[in-house]
């Protein structure tokens, strides 16, 4: 490196490369390799219009003869080539996960800030609260344990689709999977939430400022909030794996992002016709797309829970 | 001539880190013979706990012997591999931790430990090492052993646990025990019956011990011998007679003088400085910028009447059933304006339950608080105690939790500031300036977050937040305890320094009656949630009533021999 030399005061940057978290993450090649992974996926995402060869969702650019194009080979009638082949409608596998991430990215994202919000509110009104407020959440959490997420998920589905009228299914489909995936997934917050306000507010801190007769509001947020946050950042890490993963299985079952819009899982699913007449990329490719997805977000929250954790270190 | 023990030569231990190279100790010597009991006494961060990790073979990663030896009966050890210290250690070289709450596995009965011990070390049938445990047990004080062998470590009090963690420590007959503070987390009258067996066992076995403490009057009392380090560097060594009486090194003196005595009353801690660790107090400044109230009518700041809190102890559905511990019964007491007074107990003894009362941080099961003669038991609301809660502040005994981590410490010193509408706009910040100024922080000290700060300086951050509103009554709930002791001089003297000019009000909890004997004009003395006795801090030194205070005053180390040099113009 050649500024480690100078003397001048450091910038907030440099200070922020210089850290101990900075510094255990390029000692460990699991995170780069898994940040690298991520931030390319991300970024083709949400550049697809730029990098994408075809726009998959306009017909007028779709020659329905181009379907079946095996990767990297020229079709049979117009001679076209497509690096990860083409489905049975001709569009390019290749924009279609570009395309598809971004249905993925973004209800994983949304779904994991509502769970977030959600389990963070009530974990701290119950940690710090108490009492029979307290029992009541915690409870309905436990409860909520005992089904499976994706079960619970397809509940909030089958409902809403009850109640939506028909027309508008499509365009509310992602909302719906969106605080489908959060409802199922708030739990884990407030529980870790509850008890990191459980170990604060008996601190010191907290009681100088009771003293001082500031109101419960300000104490849970301007005392505890920033206190109680970073075990949070870990789990909304994995978490965002999971949500990728339970939107995924969701429209794999068809009940998740429609054909219109398809996400990863949508292409799966599509995919699995062909799975057994030949024509593996269809399915491959974005099963592949979603795997490094979830494994690399995965790791890096790995990292990120041994490197937060100061017994570790 | 006995064979030397345990002989340390020139060691040196070192923590490589990222940024720099941490030297933990350099070039320290001791020796400790058969049957004398060798004081390491230091500061925090002294390296003395450091000096009894490297002996066992147990430093952490990546710590290091970088040089010298550990020679144990002439032999080198501290060149061998893991199996050979494992032959060594627990077998001829013995620890005991300072916590015993957790050196003991509390799956396991006491006496599943003992026998699992005493057969690995010395190969005994069963039947003999049961026998052998519970002999241990005798010996060490814990009456039944037959009967308590069979329980398990949460069934026993803190004194006793720390009493089977000594039986445990001798299983193996050890020739050296290293006792790394190994009282600091009990009572002091737990503490004296655990040094008094310390020193048998040395008498008696002939064992060699090294006892590692910060505690001066622990020093006095048990050793034979006393080294004193000082940021991992060994200032002075000798007898503990000739060390603490007549101190040779600047930084031996500078620790002596500010331990509190208590047979002695100073006016203020000698502020003999070494390393350059001294820090101003402008307390002039403070008090000419600063509003006297109206003094009371009466002369009475606060009075306590009756006061009583139970908490539930085990609940239930139906009331009847609820079971209760009443932490405080009945206390009474009154505070007159401009003194400081003390309550002093043993753990669980209910001080810090009343000044949490007084604090409004628990509501009271029955009992009346007068402040200035309002009736503050009878106040509900947030806005009714706005006022009182302006007036009073407390300081808290932990600097490392009682400041939150994530807020910047201007913004803590503004908070209650802010909070009371005192001030408006840049105001804010000025009063926050002036008040870390005075301190002795300076001003931008505010930019900075807590974790930038020792203990010291957090203490001096908590009592920046509690002038902040210009209170009448301050509480102090053992506000120096978890402080090196030149620290606690150095914060003893802000509090008197407050009382004097500012004539604040103070309630000092603590443990630790010599720092209430300097502090203190009037005493109470709890025992288990009741006030035993009040009376003045002379009268209750020269002559106590009860009997518990008696008790209390005798197990308080005399420090006799300890040097009074620099404390000469300060004696009252």
């Amino acid at each position: 490196m050649s500024d480690q030399s100078s003397t001048a005061p450091q910038s907030r940057l440099a200070k922020a490369l210089d850290s101990d978290f900075v510094y255990s993450f390029r000692r460990s090649p699991v995170a780069v390799v898994s940040f690298i992974v991520v931030m390319l996926l991300v970024l083709s995402a949400v550049f697809a219009p730029l990098i994408a060869p075809h726009d998959p969702f306009d017909p007028g650019s779709l020659d329905l003869m181009n379907g079946f194009t095996a990767p990297m080979a020229p079709n049979d009638f117009t001679g076209d080539v497509f690096w990860l082949g083409t489905d049975d409608q001709g569009r390019d596998v290749f924009s279609t996960i570009l395309y598809g991430m971004r249905v993925s990215l973004f209800v994983g994202l949304a779904a994991v800030s509502f769970a977030m919000v959600l389990g963070i509110t009530l974990g701290l009104v119950a940690g710090y609260v108490g009492g029979w407020v307290e029992t009541l959440i915690m409870r309905a959490a436990d409860v909520q344990l005992t089904f499976p997420s994706i079960l619970v998920a397809m509940l909030i589905f089958g409902i809403a689709k009850g109640v939506i009228p028909i027309q508008h299914h499509d365009q509310m489909a992602i909302w719906v999977l969106i605080i489908a995936i959060g409802l199922s997934d708030w739990v884990q917050f407030a529980r870790v939430v509850r008890g990191a306000t459980l170990v604060e507010k008996d601190k010191e801190y907290v009681q100088a400022a009771r003293m001082m007769g500031r109101g419960r509001g300000i104490i849970m947020l301007r005392h505890i909030l920033p206190n109680v946050l970073s075990p949070v950042l870990v789990i909304a890490t994995i978490s965002l794996a999971l949500a990728i993963i339970a939107e995924a299985t969701l429209s794999f079952l068809g009940v998740g992002a429609p054909p219109t819009q398809p996400s990863l899982g949508t292409l799966i699913r599509i995919g699995q016709d062909f799975l057994f007449s030949g024509e593996w990329w269809i399915i491959l490719f974005p099963s592949a797309t979603l795997l490094a997805l979830a494994l690399s977000v995965n790791l890096l929250g790995d990292w990120l829970r041994d490197a937060l954790n100061p017994r570790l270190q | 001539m006995t064979e030397t023990l345990l002989d340390i030569e020139d060691l040196s231990v070192h923590f490589p880190t990222r940024r720099k190279l941490f030297v933990a100790v350099n070039k320290a010597n001791l020796a400790v013979e058969p049957g004398e009991i060798h004081g390491l006494v230091g500061e925090s961060g002294a390296g003395k706990s450091t000096i009894g990790a490297a002996v066992m073979g147990l430093l952490e990663r990546p710590g290091h012997i970088a040089e010298g030896t550990v020679s144990f009966k002439g032999e080198h050890i501290n060149g061998r591999d893991a199996d050979g210290m494992r032959a060594l250690r627990g077998a001829k070289i013995s620890m005991i931790f300072q916590d015993p709450l957790t050196s003991l596995n509390p799956l396991l009965t006491v006496g599943q430990q003992l026998v699992e011990t005493i057969q690995f070390h010395l190969k005994l049938s069963d039947a003999d090492s049961k026998k052998r445990a519970i002999e241990l047990l005798d010996r060490v004080g814990i009456p039944m052993p037959d009967e308590r062998i069979n329980q398990y470590p949460h069934q026993f009090s803190g004194g006793m646990r720390q009493r089977v963690v000594i039986a445990l420590a001798l299983c193996s007959e050890p020739d050296v025990i290293i006792a790394d503070e190994p009282t600091t987390a009990l009572d002091v009258s737990i503490q004296a019956q655990i040094l008094e067996l310390i020193k048998e066992l040395a008498r008696e076995r002939q064992t060699g011990v090294v006892l590692i403490t910060h505690d001066m009057g622990v020093i006095a009392d048990t050793t034979d011998k006393v080294t004193v380090m000082y940021q991992g560097e060994v200032v002075e060594s000798g007898t503990t007679e000739q060390v603490l009486g007549a101190p040779a090194h600047e930084y031996t003196k500078s620790l002596i003088a500010a331990v509190p005595r208590p047979t002695l009353k100073v006016h203020r801690f000698p502020q003999l400085s070494y390393g350059g660790r001294q820090i101003a107090f402008h307390i002039d400044d403070l008090a000419r910028n600063w509003d006297r109230p109206e003094p009371t009518k009466s002369g009475t700041l606060l009075k306590v009447d009756g006061l009583t809190k139970t908490f539930l102890q085990s609940g239930s559905f139906i009331p009847s059933r609820r079971k209760y511990f009443t932490a405080v019964d009945k206390v009474s007491f009154d505070i007159r304006e401009g003194e400081v007074f003390g309550i002093v107990g043993e753990s669980g003894s209910g001080k810090s339950t009343v000044a949490r009362m007084i604090a409004t941080l628990y509501q009271t099961n029955g009992g009346k608080i007068f402040f200035d003669e309002d009736e503050i038991t009878q106040l509900k609301t947030a806005k009714d105690l706005e006022s009182y809660r302006r007036q009073i502040q407390m300081i808290f005994q932990d600097p490392f939790s009682s400041l939150n981590p994530r807020m910047r410490v201007d913004e803590i010193v503004a908070e209650p500031v802010k909070h009371h509408k005192l001030l408006e706009g840049d105001a804010i910040q000025h009063r926050v300036d002036e008040l870390l100024e005075r301190v002795g922080l300076g001003s931008e000290a505010g930019r900075k977050y807590p974790h930038e700060f020792s203990g010291g300086q957090r203490q001096r951050i908590s009592i920046a937040r509690a002038l902040a509103t210009q209170p009448r009554f301050l509480i102090c709930d053992e506000p120096t305890s978890a402080l090196d002791v030149s620290i606690q001089a150095q914060i003893l003297n802000i509090l008197k320094d407050l009382q004097e000019h500012l004539g604040l009000t103070m309630l000092f909890i603590s443990h630790d009656l010599p720092v209430v004997r300097q502090m203190c004009d009037r005493v109470g003395v709890m025992r288990q949630g009741q006030m035993v006795e009040v009376a003045d801090t002379e009268t209750l030194f020269a002559s106590p009533k009860e009997a518990y205070t008696r008790e209390l005053l005798s197990l308080m180390p005399k420090l006799e021999g300890l040097s009074t040099e620099g404390l000469e113009d300060e004696i009252v």
